[in-house]
């Protein structure tokens, strides 16, 4: 730990006496809006642990490229068996994890074992169900076991909560992550920034930044003065959508405007009546006006979504017509389920602006209606602890950022505890299907359910919103998961 | 009359009948969105343009001096309710360990900062206008109290408060029919600045956004409402800001004004 210590002084005195040498053309500030609550992407669901460390210094097996794509990242090739149980992976030589140590397959083994365990704190475990064992037959070698043929296991692998670490690390990695990324963890002053340093001893393609360094800016506000002010380089996750067009027009900046896989929903308490009657959920779907609300509380970025499901995706169905916006129908419905005067609920509404402007908007559309919705503004804990965990809600506003994310929908307990045997079969169907257009058609299938089901109100794909300085080159548009890659990022010259 | 007491009450009489006229009119739905036409700078039909989501502000104005006077009205009201007695009782009985116990636990809230007390309750209990108001009520409590004690206590010392003993009058009686009387001046002076202030503690919650919920339009949360978009639509800002400057401006104008008006030597000396 000494030396670790040392040497990371050593290097940010080398790296204090380059900034000198070449000017800021190798280092980056990137802000964002939420800091992380510790630095262990595999055993939280915070997704801002993702947005610093995914890529930059974890890595999995296979990766999310920027454009959605899954590919090969510590395993170098892979063999699927013929009846598609038995994964081998080989792994990439000469791999160092940032304490010097070799990532082997011992390393895989213990990663995903961990993952999988039973007192496993992995925020997505469901991704490692399938897995009956983990064997590292060499040191380069892994095969992976499954119970039944899982045609999303590579792109289950490439997520965040599947990333591989060390045994021997393991210990402090919430407050000093060793991983196997082209940037090396370095300092975290809590309440204000990361920083990150390149791995020079990277296995693959080095990064061109040298330093990087993350600030958290929670407040919109400060967002734009930050920004304008040219005291950050890039703001990833930019909050305030109105401020866009300033950006646009200043020829300092440069706007990516992309895709999350974050879907908008009002979520809706389907045990709760009268959301238990999904009369009363149709009226609900067909008194929202989609894009009123993407232009009003989103300044127009975000695609209407008429299911959980991202646009982008080549398997989406758009299914906004089930859910038209009809205010009279709404009102005939709740008639037919014998709320022709209305009836009152709850709307939670947590920080982001698409929630708060969105939930104004959606309650002003449910007024229309007859329906009144008491709005509750609440802070991110608040909300898990009442709505997420607590499920005492009517409604509440929230985005759904993680990708590929309709299987929710198959687990009762959820927050929003839809409950249908029906989708959980065709779910576990999905799962075990391998062949990509009976997937596809599946995966129509599930939208459909959900969506003529009225299990939540489907708002909109919420736009991943970025400025950056107009030199900075490389960062991803879209948000296919949670992550900030910036290996391939640099400045133009 | 001075001038102070017609200006201010000017200005609280627009904040007033702002407040009153909305209850049977305001030129549009103060909740009534329509966003094609959100962020227009005055005009002829707007005639304090409109906001992000497309809301005639004006009409939202209207409606928020309505909460921001209620809210500050029933506050004033609880620390005049709780106070006035508190403070009677302690003077009536000074020196008395009665005495210390209110003054300590006035001390004790009086030590707080009023927005601190603000948060914890409206933390505790949720936030909306009922816990805003009660929040703001309690920390009145102890300043009219104070104001009531300090003043009631030299009249306890006057010949007529003797003569009322003398004639068998007990202590509460005596607090109600001739100390509380002559106190009353400085008890309107104090409520007027303390719904002022009362304005202001509700905008102030409002903005953090622990004050009335929406849609009930707040002039605080309009503030904050406005803030991402000021560089763009500075007047979403500006104008529930001078609705605020305006109101708390008359009501400090009129508590000044009533001040020397309600004292017999300054009028002697002014007229």
């Amino acid at each position: 730990m000494k030396h670790f210590v040392s040497r990371l002084a050593l290097a940010s005195a080398l790296s204090v006496a380059s900034l000198a040498a070449h000017a800021a053309n190798t280092d980056i500030t990137v802000a964002m809006q939420l800091e992380p609550p510790h630095l262990d992407p595999t055993s939280a669901a915070a997704g801002a642990i993702d947005s610093v460390l995914y890529s930059n210094v974890f890595e999995g097996l296979t990766r999310f490229m920027g454009d959605g794509s899954v590919v090969a990242g510590l395993a170098k090739s892979w063999d699927i068996s013929d009846d598609g149980l038995v994964y081998t992976f080989i792994l990439h030589d000469n791999v160092l994890f940032h304490d010097g140590s070799t990532m082997d397959a011992e390393d895989v083994q213990f990663s995903l074992n961990r993952a999988r365990a039973n007192d496993s704190t992995n925020a997505q475990k469901a991704l490692f169900a399938g897995i009956t064992d983990v064997t590292a037959l060499d040191a380069a070698t892994v095969v992976i076991t499954l119970d039944a043929p899982n045609g999303n296991f590579l792109f289950n692998l490439a997520w965040g909560d599947a990333i591989i670490v060390a045994p021997e690390s393991i210990e402090g990695i919430k407050q000093a992550p060793i991983g196997t990324g082209a940037f090396k963890f370095a300092n975290w002053v809590q309440g204000d920034k990361i920083e990150l340093i390149r791995n020079d001893a990277y296995w693959g393609t080095p990064a061109v930044l040298e330093n990087v360094t993350f600030k958290f800016i929670s407040d919109p506000t400060a967002a734009f003065a930050s920004v304008m002010a040219e005291d950050v380089d890039a703001f990833v996750g930019f909050p305030a959508p109105e401020n866009l067009p300033q950006f646009e027009a200043d020829p300092r900046f440069q706007v990516l405007v992309g895709s999350t896989e974050g879907e908008t929903i009002l979520s809706t308490n389907n045990k709760m009546p009268p959301f238990d009657n999904v009369k009363v959920r149709e009226a609900l779907a067909h008194a929202i006006d989609r894009q009123a609300i993407v232009d009003g509380a989103m300044f127009g970025y975000g695609t209407p979504i008429g299911t959980h499901f991202a646009p982008h995706n080549p398997a989406y169905v758009d299914l906004t017509g089930i859910s038209a916006y009809d205010p009279e129908l709404a009102k005939k419905l709740l008639a037919e389920a014998g709320f022709a005067d209305g009836f009152e609920t709850t709307l939670h509404l947590p920080p982001p602006s698409y929630a708060r402007r969105g939930g104004e908007i959606i309650a002003a559309q449910l007024a229309q209606v007859g329906i009144k919705a008491q709005i509750t503004n609440v802070e991110w804990a608040q909300w898990l602890e009442t709505v997420f965990r607590g499920k005492d809600f009517g409604l509440t506003i929230v985005s759904h950022t993680e990708p590929m994310d309709i299987g929710i929908y198959a687990n009762p307990e959820y927050y929003f505890q839809y409950d249908n045997p029906a989708f959980q079969e065709l779910m576990t169907n999905l799962n075990a299907t391998t062949d990509p257009e009976a997937r596809t058609a599946l995966m129509g299938d599930a939208q459909r359910m959900i969506s003529g089901d009225y299990v939540n109100g489907y708002l909109f794909q919420l736009a991943q919103l970025s400025v950056a300085k107009a030199g900075v080159q490389g960062l991803w548009t879209n948000a296919p998961t949670q992550a900030t890659d910036l290996t391939a990022v640099s400045w133009a010259d | 009359m001075n001038r102070n007491l017609i200006i201010g009450l000017i200005l609280s009489a627009i904040s007033i009948l702002a407040a009153l006229v909305s209850f049977i009119w305001t030129p549009f739905d103060h909740v009534a969105m329509n966003i094609p036409a959100k962020l227009q700078t005055p005009n002829l039909t707007h005639w304090f343009g409109t906001d992000h989501f497309g809301r005639d502000i004006f009409s939202m104005i209207m409606v928020g001096a309505r909460t921001s006077i209620a809210v500050a009205f029933v506050a004033v009201g609880i620390g005049m309710g709780l106070g006035i007695p508190l403070g009677l009782w302690a003077a009536a009985r000074k020196g008395s360990y009665i005495d210390e116990l209110i003054m300590r636990a006035n001390d004790l809230i009086f030590a707080f900062p009023s927005l601190v007390i603000a948060i914890l309750i409206t933390t505790i209990f949720g936030a909306g206008a009922v816990n805003a108001i009660i929040a703001i009520g309690i920390f009145n409590i102890p300043v009219f109290a104070r104001v009531v004690r300090g003043a009631a206590m030299p009249i306890w010392e006057r010949e007529f408060i003797l003569a009322a003993r003398v004639a068998g009058k007990n202590a509460a009686r005596i607090s109600v029919e001739h100390i509380l009387p002559n106190v009353m001046n400085l008890l309107i002076v104090q409520a007027t600045i303390q719904f002022s202030l009362g304005i202001l503690a509700e905008a102030a919650l409002s903005y953090v956004g622990l004050g009335a919920q929406p849609p009930t339009p707040s002039w605080g949360r309009m503030l904050a409402d406005a803030q991402t978009l000021v560089s763009i639509a500075p007047h979403l800002a500006l104008i529930p800001g001078f609705a605020i400057i305006i109101t708390v401006m008359g009501l400090n104008l009129m508590g000044d004004g009533l001040r020397d008006y309600l004292n017999p030597r300054t009028r002697v000396a002014r007229t």
